[in-house]
């Protein structure tokens, strides 16, 4: 628990409006109100933004996700570089449960319309994290960064089913806005897109809600939307070692300014929600390779038993079927990768046929995705029984620089 | 039931028909029967007469002669109009058998002017000792026999199809191949889980273009679909077209011996329907023919004759799961009459509104189809 916890803007303005000074420099100066030990915590108050790794990455996931992929519209070097350093400063203060900009929401000139939205007013900071990557297209000859890609941040290769659809994929920038309240995840894409109008353009944006994963050992392991445990042997920010091993880009990687950052692989996954709810409990086991209500592995009585890839039921055949989904994604099989998932299901209404548009927004960081999404994907589009269900239609890669210090901005080193 | 089941049930018949024929040897006059003999039916354009409509159980013989002008087909019905037995292509003075081995019960007699539509109908009963009551174990093992004869006239089928089909592609003949693209499929599609279930092969050939693994060649139906209707031409296509013909000859030789069980049944008859649901109905299947509504049809009707072999068994566990079967097969069929045109479909460019009132549809009828392994496992 933090002193700050359940203040709330309403009750912050005041301070706020007068303290803002007007600039960059005001901004970052506000954000020094949150405190370095609430990145951890599982209560509604701010996550401190600056930091060795950005936030969002290892925080322990929250309920909800507004996810958004930005094209740069400009072709200025510098006008990029100033749209970086007004998210930031932005960023820090919209984290840390603040109005952004001199007035904010409501103390402004009658005349003009308000620098904050305004809809956050009153809430918490509900844990609000803002989380940026650099695609692929970013490093094309528009902004000199062609020398600076890394080699790990490759094209993804097309997966056998992939079904993407060109305007809910890639993008030039993500900027993904996790929160206890959608409202205030919507509050921070809303805002950062206002401050990008001329500068970047939306190219699409995903709501989620219930994650899908756990990234903390102190969380329950949520459902997604077959309703099966998902994330049991997810990457936690417990395994300090493991992380250095599989999240976080080394000195030894490269390139320099993505050491301590990470690579995120984004998939809107369509889920055949209809014809898995006409699948049989025996065969939705099967495609899963867990028990529905306790999430253990298939042979096995808790969620967190090993997995025994091993035993065989009376008529031979193994107990946890060798096209199911956690043996093809199970580290075992794929040279020891592993991936840190924090992806939301999603429920955009229903498509023109009356079906639930609905599925798992995947979203998972990794050190290399050469050596980890891209095989374990590889396998699974080939042998996942779970494939007659789900349809990947959006897909995107980002490299995720390494935390902000406080004066500095996203990606300040990849400029340099 | 609607024309579609005609079509379906002719392979059917096919086999059945071949039987018939070797066994007409002589004409019976229809003046003698004596209630044991042959019953002669007189098919008309407009008539179905019978020298009687109550037989005895066991084996019985239909002589079917067509005195009409149009090309007749004749059939005994079971209730849902499960086919017991069909003759079919008696053309106008001509004269079939139709052997058939019929259980005591309710049966309709069915004449089919034109060998399209519902057909004219009669009650045709049957008596006698044959035990009426078969065990439960025994009417699912006769599920499994009966759908394995589907099975294998639909592989024979496949194959000769997909061989007029290549044999039309490697000539050049562009128009001909695409009018033999949507029924060599016809036959692939009503028993796609059983080929499906042959690995490697489905892939090769039934893959999109987007199913296809990056380095691997993509090959089968859709490849040549798409020189067809986009280049509107064969070339290049006659490696294709050999490697496809392989392909299909090596499924048939494999669903010929293949073994199933009850559940594997009803298992396949949901997921022809999941196919239409997620393929069919929004167009992905034949996105260059635009031909999805054959495909459509045919995952239809091979759900049909699997829940069709296991009707007699789950009529005993859940009489009325059998009607909302019916109903709702029905149902689906009726939906697609629109699009008719002959003995096939319109293209396939539907607007969203139609896309939804065939998805409906067919969430409609998947629903009860996705009970009835539950029932069929239950003791």
């Amino acid at each position: 628990m933090t002193e700050r916890t359940g203040i709330s803007r309403r009750g912050l303005f005041g301070a706020a409006g007068a303290a803002v000074a007007t600039g960059v420099a005001g901004y970052a100066a506000h954000s020094a109100l949150a405190t370095d030990k609430s990145q951890a915590s599982g209560d509604d108050g701010p996550v401190e933004f600056h930091g060795v790794h950005q936030a969002g990455i290892t925080t322990p996931v929250q309920d909800r996700l507004h996810f958004a992929a930005f094209d740069v519209t400009t072709t200025k070097r510098e006008e990029l570089i100033g749209l970086l350093k007004e998210w930031t400063a932005a960023a820090a203060l919209l984290t840390a449960g603040r109005d952004i900009g001199q007035y904010g929401a409501v103390n402004g000139p009658d005349e003009a319309p308000p620098e904050d939205t305004g809809e956050a007013v009153g809430l918490p900071p509900a844990r609000l994290t803002i989380t940026v990557g650099f695609g692929p297209s970013l490093f094309d000859d528009r902004f000199g960064l062609k020398a600076k890609r890394p080699k790990a941040l490759v094209d993804l290769p097309h997966f056998i089913g992939d079904d993407l659809e060109e305007a809910r994929s890639y993008g030039d920038i993500a900027v993904q806005a996790c929160s206890d309240d959608p409202q205030v995840a919507v509050h921070a894409i809303r805002n950062l897109a206002r401050i990008g109008f001329g500068r970047v353009a939306v190219r699409y944006s995903q709501l989620g809600f219930g994650r899908t994963s756990s990234t903390s050992r102190a969380q329950a392991t949520p459902r997604n939307l077959f309703g099966f445990k998902d994330g049991t042997n997810n990457l936690k920010l417990e395994d300090a070692d493991k992380l250095e091993q599989q999240l976080w880009v080394q000195p030894e990687d490269g390139p320099e300014w993505m050491v301590g950052g990470s690579y995120l692989v984004s998939r809107r996954i369509r889920m055949h929600i209809e014809t898995w709810d006409r699948t049989s409990l025996g065969e939705q086991e099967g495609v899963i390779g867990r028990g529905k209500g306790t999430g253990a592995p298939l042979g096995k009585a808790d969620e967190f038993d090993a997995i025994d890839f091993t035993a065989k039921n009376s008529d031979g055949e193994p107990k946890v079927p060798t096209d199911s989904h956690v043996r093809l994604a199970h580290p075992q099989f794929n040279n020891g990768a592993e991936l840190l998932r924090r992806g939301y299901n999603f429920v955009d209404g229903s498509d023109g046929l009356g079906r639930l548009d609905a599925g798992l927004f995947f979203l998972a960081y990794q050190r290399d995705p050469r050596k980890q999404f891209i095989p374990i994907q590889t396998r699974l589009a080939k042998n996942d029984k779970m494939n007659e269900y789900i349809h990947h239609v959006g897909s995107a890669i980002f490299a995720c620089p390494p935390g902000v210090q406080p004066g500095g901005f996203w990606g300040d080193k990849l400029f340099t | 039931m609607s024309a579609s089941f005609g079509r379906k049930a002719s392979i059917v018949g096919a086999v059945i028909g071949l039987a018939a024929l070797s066994a007409c040897a002589k004409d019976e006059p229809a003046a003698k029967d004596d209630g044991t003999g042959p019953v002669t039916v007189k098919a008309t354009d407009s008539g179905c007469d019978l020298s009687r409509r109550d037989v005895k159980s066991g084996t019985s013989t239909f002589s079917v002669s067509n005195g009409g002008s149009k090309v007749t087909e004749f059939y005994v019905y079971a209730d849902g109009d499960r086919v017991m037995g069909e003759v079919e292509n008696i053309g106008p003075g001509l004269k079939r058998d139709l052997i058939v081995e019929l259980p005591t019960g309710k049966y309709q007699a069915v004449c089919k002017p034109g060998m399209v539509g519902d057909g004219i109908r009669g009650d045709l009963t049957v008596t006698g000792d044959a035990p009426s009551q078969v065990s439960a174990d025994a009417l699912l093992k006769q599920a499994t026999e009966s759908y394995q004869r589907y099975v294998n006239s639909q592989a024979v089928a496949l194959e000769q199809k997909t061989t007029e089909f290549v044999t039309a592609v490697k000539a050049g003949d562009v128009a001909k191949a695409k009018a033999l693209y949507p029924v060599s499929r016809t036959y692939w599609e009503r028993i796609e889980p059983v080929a499906e279930s042959f690995g490697d092969l489905d892939p090769k050939i039934d893959a999109r273009v987007n199913d296809v693994e990056a380095g691997t060649e993509w090959t089968g139906y859709h490849r040549i679909e798409q020189a067809l209707w986009v280049s509107n031409s064969t070339k290049g296509m006659e490696k294709y077209a050999d490697q496809l013909l392989t392909d299909v000859k090596t499924v048939v030789a494999k669903a010929k011996v293949v073994k199933l069980t009850p559940l594997q049944l009803a298992n396949g008859a949901k997921e022809l329907l999941d196919e239409v649901a997620t393929g069919k109905v929004t167009g992905e299947e034949d996105r260059y023919s635009h031909t999805d509504l054959w495909d459509f049809e045919a995952n239809v009707e091979g759900s049909q004759a699997a829940i069709q072999a296991l009707r007699p068994a789950l009529q005993t566990r859940d009489a009325a799961l059998v009607t909302t079967l019916d109903a709702q097969f029905k149902a689906v069929f009726t939906a697609l009459d629109k699009y008719r045109v002959g003995d096939g479909f319109k293209p396939y460019t539907a607007t969203e509104a139609e896309k939804k009132a065939l998805g409906s549809a067919v969430d409609g009828l998947a629903e009860p189809v996705s009970q009835v392994a539950g029932v069929i496992a239950k003791k």
